[in-house]
């Protein structure tokens, strides 16, 4: 890959681009040009040769960023937005306001607001019951407690129900870091997911973050939101549409399908400027909503490349990789590997620390590209 | 009061009739705890509450009603059958496949009256207590009523949920509990003892009655004291005292009849103790 100013990128040897070396956020540059030639004119990606030997090398998308913040600040300013356009939006929160960054909705709001205390389960069906008179309750705790802890009010009581209630879920998967396994839940959209008729979205950014969290609002039936507590490029546009159950082409691609939720679809784009610094053209593609699966776009794609990697944070048991699975091996069965914590509980450390540690990083999604051509080319 | 009791009683007659027929009718269910509350729904719903058979989920403007221990659907069913939300034939299908009578209620299948699908115990306070919070922020004056066990009570949320009203002064809710003493593997004294329960609520900071369940003067009587006492800042508890299988004499005072179905020649002996009031379905 070719930085922006000809030089070589620093991408690979730390995890994300300092502002200082980006310019415009989301300055896409897919025309080619004299310097970068078309990836049609270089892609041989159907041949054995295309695992990464090619000396010629591809192009894809720029994405940039001026600014770094979480996603869970993103919910925070999405749920104002929401209070402010419909007066039957109210929050509830178990003790964690300042975690789901809700100060902003509760001072403008404060008699929409519900404060349950340290009773997950209690915040589960009272939001249940305020549907009935028409509110849209959005309930705000740790995704470990947004889940696990309450699985069976959310089944019976909203699920089955089908009850208008949106649980926003913060500090999902191992990035919340120091507090360690206790917290770090890597099992919940796997739970969530198994629910009839649950929605299920897993946001990137913090612009993305937002505009699902204001198009939750809109949306009648119940919602599973994951976000979390890392600060992360914000490369998505700030005045995006968000489309519950469409999935968002990053980049377009010929040799392998990466297929990402969550703050991975950044990590996503670095191993895609890596990959196509070293010949290999990958489509990425943005799966913010994990359930319903947009399984046109996997099925589209995947007929194209021919080979897979997903990409989360979360056990590989039941998260993105097994929908994506499902959906190809009752299609058009192809290699697919995962990025995803291998059934393990997490641990201490900083999010950095720990999307090194378990995998979860451009490296990772750069070898397990190269590992599924491979395999790929081994079957053709 | 504008209650006839003698009509209310003709109609719980009914109503137990229609029990042991539902149960007997698919082999399964819970007898027990249904006659145990015969005179309560009866009440609630041909009495206490003002509400609308032609059903709206959202309820505004009416009283809603929530089965927290789901289980004694069968006396449910019956009662929302005769105070019109459907016809009383659909009662032959409780149970049964294809069937909008679930074994536990739900709204899944769309049944007229149903607002939340309750079974799994101890939900069903946290949710009236989220219509009540509604209630108040649409400006909704009516009143929202809800049901337990005594034996859900042994279910952790209903603690979370019972420290949460009073603190937040949701006075327009009125919950009863269904205080038999037993529960599937036996008394609950017994089973895991819940100790002094008008204590419990009290220092809770419930305002909190008590009333014969199976007396219908008392249990009309009570619902309207109840009611006159909302809006005070305080929810309101009901302890009822009620007998399981209340009406059919081998049925009542155990919990052997919690969940079982009599069979042809125990139905037999049952109707023969229930007189036919409103006509079977």
């Amino acid at each position: 890959m070719r930085s922006e100013d000809g030089g070589e990128s620093k991408v690979g040897k730390q995890l994300y681009i300092t502002p200082q070396n980006t310019q415009t956020r989301s300055q896409k540059t897919t025309q080619a040009t004299p310097q970068n030639p078309a990836p049609e004119t270089t892609n041989q990606n159907h041949t054995p040769q295309a695992t990464g030997l090619r000396p010629q090398k591809t192009e894809m998308k720029k994405y940039t960023y001026t600014d770094k913040k979480d996603t869970r600040s993103g919910f925070g300013a999405g749920l104002l937005e929401a209070g402010r356009k419909n007066d039957q939006v109210v929050a509830l929160c178990a003790d964690l306001i300042g975690s789901l960054k809700m100060n902003d909705f509760i001072k403008e709001f404060p008699e929409r607001f519900v404060q349950v205390g340290i009773a997950e389960a209690n915040m589960m069906c009272i939001a249940a019951g305020m549907t009935i008179g028409g509110k849209i309750p959005f309930t705000g705790t740790f995704a470990n407690f947004s889940t696990g802890r309450v699985y069976d009010q959310i089944r019976q009581s909203i699920a089955y129900s089908n009850k208008n209630v949106k649980v926003c879920a913060s500090h999902a998967g191992l990035t919340l870091g120091e507090d360690g396994a206790t917290h770090q839940i890597l099992e919940d959209i796997g739970l969530m997911k198994m629910l009839p008729g649950m929605t299920v979205i897993n946001t990137c950014d913090y612009n993305q973050t937002k505009a699902a969290t204001i198009a939750i609002a809109e949306y009648e039936g119940p919602v599973y939101l994951r976000f979390g507590r890392p600060v992360v490029p914000i490369f998505t546009d700030a005045d995006q549409k968000f489309e519950i159950g469409k999935a968002w082409m990053v980049n377009e691609g010929a040799d392998v399908s990466i297929f990402a939720t969550g703050h991975l679809v950044w990590q996503a784009i670095l191993a895609g400027e890596i990959l196509a610094e070293q010949g290999i053209d990958a489509e990425i593609i943005n799966i913010h909503t994990i359930k319903p699966l947009d399984a046109e776009a996997v099925l589209k794609s995947v007929a194209k490349t021919g080979c897979v990697v997903t990409a989360e944070e979360h056990n590989r048991l039941g998260g993105l990789g097994d929908s994506i699975a499902q959906v190809l091996a009752t299609h058009t069965p192809a290699p697919q590997e995962y990025i995803a914590v291998n059934d393990s509980f997490g641990e201490s450390g900083t999010p950095e620390q720990l999307m090194t540690k378990y995998g979860l990083d451009a490296e990772h999604i750069v070898l397990a590209a190269k590992k599924v051509i491979e395999r790929k080319n081994k079957n053709a | 009061m504008k209650a006839d009791i003698q009509e209310l009683e003709k109609t719980a007659s009914q109503i137990r009739r229609d029990i042991v027929r539902m149960v007997h009718g698919c082999q399964s269910g819970h007898p027990g705890g249904s006659l145990g509350c015969t005179e309560y729904f009866t009440a609630l719903y041909f009495s206490a509450m003002n509400h609308d058979p032609k059903f709206n989920m959202d309820g505004i403007g009416e009283d809603l009603f929530f089965l927290s221990n789901g289980h004694i659907s069968p006396v449910f069913y019956s009662t929302l059958a005769h105070a019109g939300y459907y016809d009383k034939a659909e009662l032959a299908t409780f149970r049964k496949l294809n069937s909008r009578l679930q074994g536990h209620p739900t709204t899944h299948e769309h049944l007229p009256g149903i607002r939340i699908a309750s079974g799994s115990l101890g939900q069903g306070l946290s949710v009236a207590i989220g219509a009540a919070l509604a209630k108040k922020l649409n400006g909704d004056k009516s009143l929202v009523f809800t049901l337990h066990g005594d034996g859900e009570l042994q279910e952790g949320q209903i603690w979370e949920a019972a420290m949460f009203a009073p603190h937040n002064k949701v006075d327009n809710l009125i919950s009863t509990i269904d205080v038999n003493g037993q529960q599937i593997d036996g008394p609950t004294n017994l089973v895991l003892s819940l100790g002094d329960l008008h204590a419990k609520w009290v220092a809770f900071g419930w305002d909190v009655l008590e009333m014969k369940g199976n007396d219908m003067a008392d249990v009309v009587k009570t619902l309207e004291l109840a009611k006159s006492r909302t809006g005070q800042g305080k929810p309101i508890m009901i302890l009822m005292h009620t007998e399981m299988g209340y009406g059919v004499d081998f049925m009542a005072g155990s919990h052997k009849w919690h969940g079982v179905a009599p069979n042809d020649e125990q139905l037999k002996l049952a109707l023969a103790q229930l007189e036919e009031t409103l006509g079977d379905y």
